[in-house]
């Protein structure tokens, strides 16, 4: 069942179309990439799932039923990324009021801080304030009162900015953690290498559009381009032919791709023709950032387009 | 609604457990009363010991010029323009040769004299020639001093009548209660409304905002905040209050139980002795009996209540102003340009109110009593004068409707660019944009 569903969202600004018209769902206990360039609408997008926003048009379902921010914002946590904490505040004190504000009981607050504390190793920083932490200490803070109150959606705007990778490994792994047990998480970033590494679906937005949706091996396969890579067993002369056109990387390695109306066996059957060992032969399926970079290029989209609205 | 008191208890408690707040709560009385102290200490240190040497050749004056003071008069043989400073003289006054001694008098000193001195100078000489013509006239001086003496009425006591009450009146009182609560809110409200907008500035340059609003609607959050805020104001106005009360009693009880006693008989007694003139009741307790008998004539329960709701509804007023602000800048620099439209109402109804608390009547006065943006100051500076005296009932009511409208409204407006702002970043905003804000749709 979908946790969350949005059809035909719409958010306008004076100058322009923020979001416009996107739908899309998102399965309970999956981990879903939000990806886009930087002012494709991802921020507008988020903050509409999370109350801070009205649609202008549109309908978002929370669990089957129409969102409504005052209660659901219970079972929805989100880690926006121009984020921040008291600094004056004691770092106990500050995870017990964002726990209570999210309508946790004291002594639930507290029961929860003091599990999430010992988890990631936190406990001695009870009475310190955040102007003493670190800006890795300050994140892993930061994740933990996102997720204090066990929410049902837990939403990550480029959660692993200033993380080194000791604490980006750590929180991945407690993401990992959380879908397990029924989370469901969407993650925002404009970061390919750890879409492709993390989430089973994505989609991809640019000005205020989405451009694509489906699952990551889905989507690569959508835009593979029939590229082929053979390593043979000795060197070879470029050859020529009319099933494909090869490109050596190598001496011994050529890169091939498929003419329309020819299958790999082609490619295959010509080399053991001509006697040549072939040690390996596997597509190559575009990366993410491939893709991404091909959508999203010419739409002079990477600063922060205004269109005007019509 | 619980959220909304989440956030005001944590506005309040951060801001009451912060010394700097339990300092000043303490210290101001005390610095105030330092302050009183040390001008009053100065005024008194500071006057110049003046010795004034009179060439006085024909003895028109028979040495009869008074000292006063600081100022002192002698009259020595052969004193002139060049001798009188080895002589030790800081002056030389030389009185003119001409027979009614009307003329011209001149006073040589080798440093410029303050003007209280020369207004002391004057006073004594024109004391000294009343004198000697008083004489010439076959008029004692001590007899028309006690004509003077015996013309003078004690006091003048005003009394008003209103329908079928009648009360004294004191405008002196009037006056001080009316200042200084005047005082006291303009202070507040630019104190308290200048914190409001740096906490929500501080949220803002913080990036917790954003965390917040996700948990919290905009506007419960700016509630909490301006609820939070006005009650570490409250509680400040109430330490005090009880600081003066404990201050006041602390002092009382060094003053000696007969003097009280006899405070006590003349509070029965309205202000007399019983038994004419056998019991004479001592200067000091004369003294405090008039002072407890003047801060009587006040009507206490209204003008604290009017106090409370005028320093709430004021500080409501702009301070939500001041959230809009705080919520669209992102350093104090940068706010100025903004925050002077929110000030110059603050700044213009104190100077009105320094007016009004002299004449109460006057229109600029009603009118500004009424008018919400000046309202809180002013018409505690009229209030004072007495309901419904000086302040009918119509004008008192409202002043109060319209300033809750006002409120309401600002907060109402103060919400819509607040919700805006607070998530904008790296933009300047102008009045014109916050404004379009505020009344468009949704």
């Amino acid at each position: 069942m979908a946790l969350l569903e949005l059809q035909g969202l719409k958010k306008y600004y004076a100058t322009q179309k923020a979001v416009d018209d996107i739908s899309f769902s998102i399965e309970q206990g999956s981990i879903f990439g939000l990806l886009g360039p930087n002012g494709a609408g991802k921020t507008t997008l988020l903050r509409m799932i999370t109350g801070i926003f009205y649609p202008d048009e549109g309908k978002i379902l929370f669990n089957g039923q129409p969102f409504n921010a005052a209660s659901d914002a219970r079972y929805i946590g989100y880690m926006p990324e121009e984020r921040g904490l008291y600094k004056k505040m004691k770092i106990g004190e500050q995870a017990l009021y964002l726990a209570q504000l999210k309508g946790l009981s004291k002594a639930e607050a507290m029961e929860k801080i003091k599990y999430w504390f010992r988890r990631l190793e936190m406990e001695s920083w009870w009475n310190k304030k955040v102007e003493d932490l670190s800006k890795g200490m300050s994140q892993k803070l930061q994740f933990v009162t996102t997720v204090l109150h066990e929410p049902k959606l837990v939403i990550l705007d480029e959660p692993f900015s200033g993380l080194d990778p000791v604490n980006a490994g750590l929180i991945k792994d407690e993401i990992f953690n959380l879908a397990k047990q029924g989370a469901t998480i969407i993650f925002s970033t404009h970061r390919m290498e750890q879409v492709e590494e993390i989430c089973d679906k994505i989609v991809l937005v640019n000005l205020g559009k989405k451009i694509l949706d489906g699952g990551v091996n889905q989507i690569k396969q959508q835009f593979k381009e029939n590229k082929f890579h053979l390593q043979l067993g000795s060197a070879v002369q470029t050859p020529q032919h009319a099933a494909f056109t090869a490109k050596a990387v190598s001496p011994k390695q050529l890169e091939v791709s498929i003419s329309d109306g020819y299958k790999s066996n082609d490619v295959l059957q010509y080399f053991i023709q001509q006697d040549i060992t072939i040690e390996s032969f596997h597509e190559i399926l575009p990366s993410l950032n491939d893709i991404f970079i091909r959508e999203v290029e010419g739409t002079k989209a990477i600063t922060r387009a205004f269109q005007p609205v019509q | 609604m619980s959220k909304i008191s989440l956030i005001l208890q944590r506005e309040y408690l951060s801001r009451v457990k912060d010394k700097t707040f339990i300092l000043t709560t303490l210290l101001t009385p005390l610095l105030f009363v330092g302050f009183i102290a040390g001008a009053t200490y100065l005024s008194i240190a500071g006057k110049e010991k003046v010795s004034v040497a009179v060439a006085d050749t024909q003895n028109y004056f028979h040495s009869g010029i008074k000292s006063d003071g600081d100022v002192e008069f002698s009259f020595p043989q052969q004193v002139d323009t060049a001798n009188f400073m080895s002589k030790g003289y800081t002056a030389l006054l030389i009185v003119p040769a001409s027979n009614n001694k009307q003329g011209e008098y001149t006073i040589v000193s080798k440093k410029s004299l303050g003007m209280m001195t020369m207004g002391k100078i004057e006073n004594s000489v024109n004391a000294a020639l009343e004198n000697r013509m008083l004489l010439q006239a076959g008029v004692q001086r001590e007899k028309l001093d006690s004509i003077h003496n015996a013309a003078r009425i004690s006091s003048l006591k005003a009394v008003l009548k209103q329908g079928n009450n009648s009360g004294e009146s004191n405008q002196g009182l009037a006056y001080g209660i009316g200042y200084g609560s005047g005082i006291l809110i303009y202070l507040t409200m630019l104190l308290y409304g200048m914190m409001l907008m740096r906490g929500v500035m501080e949220e803002k340059t913080n990036r917790i905002a954003e965390v917040v609003v996700s948990s919290v609607k905009p506007f419960e959050l700016m509630l909490g905040k301006i609820i939070g805020i006005g009650a570490v104001g409250l509680t400040q106005f109430l330490m005090w209050g009880i600081l003066i009360i404990g201050l006041s009693a602390l002092a009382t009880s060094f003053v000696p139980h007969e003097t009280l006693q006899q405070v006590q008989t003349l509070q029965q007694n309205g202000g007399v002795m019983p038994g004419g003139g056998m019991m004479q009741a001592s200067e000091k307790a004369q003294a405090i009996y008039k002072l407890k008998h003047n801060l009587s004539t006040a009507n206490w329960p209204l003008i604290i209540g009017c106090f409370i709701f005028y320093f709430l509804g004021g500080y409501l007023f702009y301070a939500s102003l001041f959230a809009a602000v705080g919520s669209v800048t992102e350093d104090i620099q940068g706010s100025r340009s903004l925050t002077v439209p929110v000030t110059m109402p603050i700044i213009f109804s104190f100077i009105v109110m320094t007016n009004a608390v002299q004449v109460p009547d006057s229109p600029v006065a009603i009118w500004a009593s009424i008018i919400p943006f000046s309202s809180p100051m002013v018409m505690m500076a009229r209030i004072a004068y007495g309901v419904p005296g000086t302040v009918t009932y119509v004008q008192l009511i409202s002043s109060i409707l319209l300033l809750v409208a006002s409120f309401l409204f600002t907060t109402w407006m103060a919400g819509k660019i607040y919700r805006t702002g607070i998530l904008m970043y790296g933009k300047k905003i102008t009045w014109g944009e916050m404004m379009k804000w505020a009344f468009k749709r949704a």
